[in-house]
């Protein structure tokens, strides 16, 4: 797997452990970004995504908001 | 077309215990759900569910997940259903995807949050306005916001929130907060709290994110500066895709001691129904019980397939 992924996410949210689960379901490495407590982060998230829902998925620049699991796999070729 | 011996719909407490009983008596399952954990992975401080005298929602969802997954299940995670209806003895499942046939199926579907219907609602989701305090919550550090809703709900964002948030401003329509007294005394003991009783939302202001709220105290209009805003006014029932199911009349499906509705075959558990009080070990032993009739009906019943 050669695309960057990058998920936003905050610890409680159940979306967000769905979203990582999915992907070390399916090996794909990647770098989890905790924007509770985090400001600069969460304005990185905000700006990025247009809104403020997590968890946000940065893959190799295309922006997913929510755990669209058919749009991950997708761009993932999963 | 395989056929199964239950479908359950929706995975959250009930769903889930029903899924371990179903599992564990051997019948052929298969698990529908938009998502796992359901409303419990939403709520914040559990301290009444035996055994755990203190468990956070997502801890407690992410366990029953572990001992729904220690079985063979197929699980649909994701799909929505859109129908069920019987067709002779069998039950058939329409999803957005899919056709499933069942011998008996029960429907713990749950509910979904109320919609507050004000102008700006729907263009500020996600955009300052959540309907999760313990997901976006912690996006909040140090902001001013507002919760709307006085019940239990409302208060457990509250709660959540008062830990994050600059200020939570409560905006309550009836007279006085309701739900528990215990969490009723901590928002009210909170110095960055302040609640406003007999007040309506009217609008959603802002320009690219949620800047301020229109409220409607007794007899004056106010606009209240937050930059988020949590809606907690309360629950609907996931029951529009059971359409030839009898339901209450705010749309629960009426279940018998039993969890029999009025579709032979058709059970159901957990917040989807009419049974008395909404909690999550009510919602698991309901599971429960209607796993045990959906086997009990399967023993009972000579099927010609």
């Amino acid at each position: 797997m050669d695309k960057k992924v990058k998920i936003y996410s905050t610890p409680t949210c159940p979306f967000c452990i769905r979203a990582k689960q999915y992907l070390k379901d399916n090996n794909v490495v990647f770098e989890d970004v905790d924007v509770s407590g985090n400001q600069q982060a969460a304005e990185e998230m905000v700006s990025k995504s247009g809104q403020m829902g997590v968890p946000v998925l940065d893959i190799d620049g295309e922006i997913i908001v929510g755990f669209d699991k058919d749009r991950i796999s997708q761009l993932l070729g999963l | 077309m395989k056929m199964y011996d239950l479908i359950i719909i929706g995975a959250g407490p009930a769903g889930i215990t029903a899924s371990v009983y179903a599992a564990r008596k051997g019948m052929r399952l298969l698990v529908i759900s938009r998502d796992i954990g359901g409303q419990a992975a939403w709520s914040g401080d559990v301290e009444n569910y035996t055994g755990y005298q203190f468990i956070s929602g997502p801890e407690l969802a992410a366990k029953f997940e572990e001992h729904l997954r220690r079985f063979q299940l197929e699980l649909r995670e994701g799909e929505t259903v859109i129908d069920i209806s019987k067709d002779g003895e069998q039950v058939v499942v329409r999803t957005s995807e899919n056709l499933y046939q069942s011998k008996t199926a029960i429907i713990s579907s749950g509910k979904s949050s109320r919609e507050l219907n004000v102008p700006g609602e729907k263009e500020f989701k996600n955009k300052g306005l959540t309907y999760c305090a313990t997901c976006d919550g912690p996006l909040f550090l140090g902001k001013k916001v507002a919760v709307i809703g006085g019940g239990n709900s409302a208060l457990d964002a509250a709660i959540q929130l008062m830990r994050i948030a600059r200020h939570v401003y409560v905006i309550n329509n009836s007279e006085e907060l309701g739900g528990d007294s215990l969490m009723r005394e901590k928002v009210l003991a909170a110095a960055n709290v302040t609640v406003y009783n007999h007040t309506r939302v009217k609008a959603v202001l802002g320009e690219k994110f949620v800047g301020a709220l229109v409220i409607h105290g007794k007899g004056s209009e106010e606009k209240l500066g937050v930059e988020g805003v949590f809606v907690e006014i309360g629950l609907i029932p996931n029951s529009q895709f059971a359409g030839g199911i009898q339901k209450n009349e705010i749309g629960e499906i009426k279940v018998n001691s039993l969890n029999e509705t009025s579709a032979p075959g058709i059970f159901a558990a957990g917040d989807v129904t009419d049974v008395a009080q909404k909690q999550i070990i009510i919602a698991a032993g309901e599971g429960a019980k209607a796993a045990l009739s959906a086997f009990n009906y399967l023993v009972q019943h000579k099927f010609s397939s």
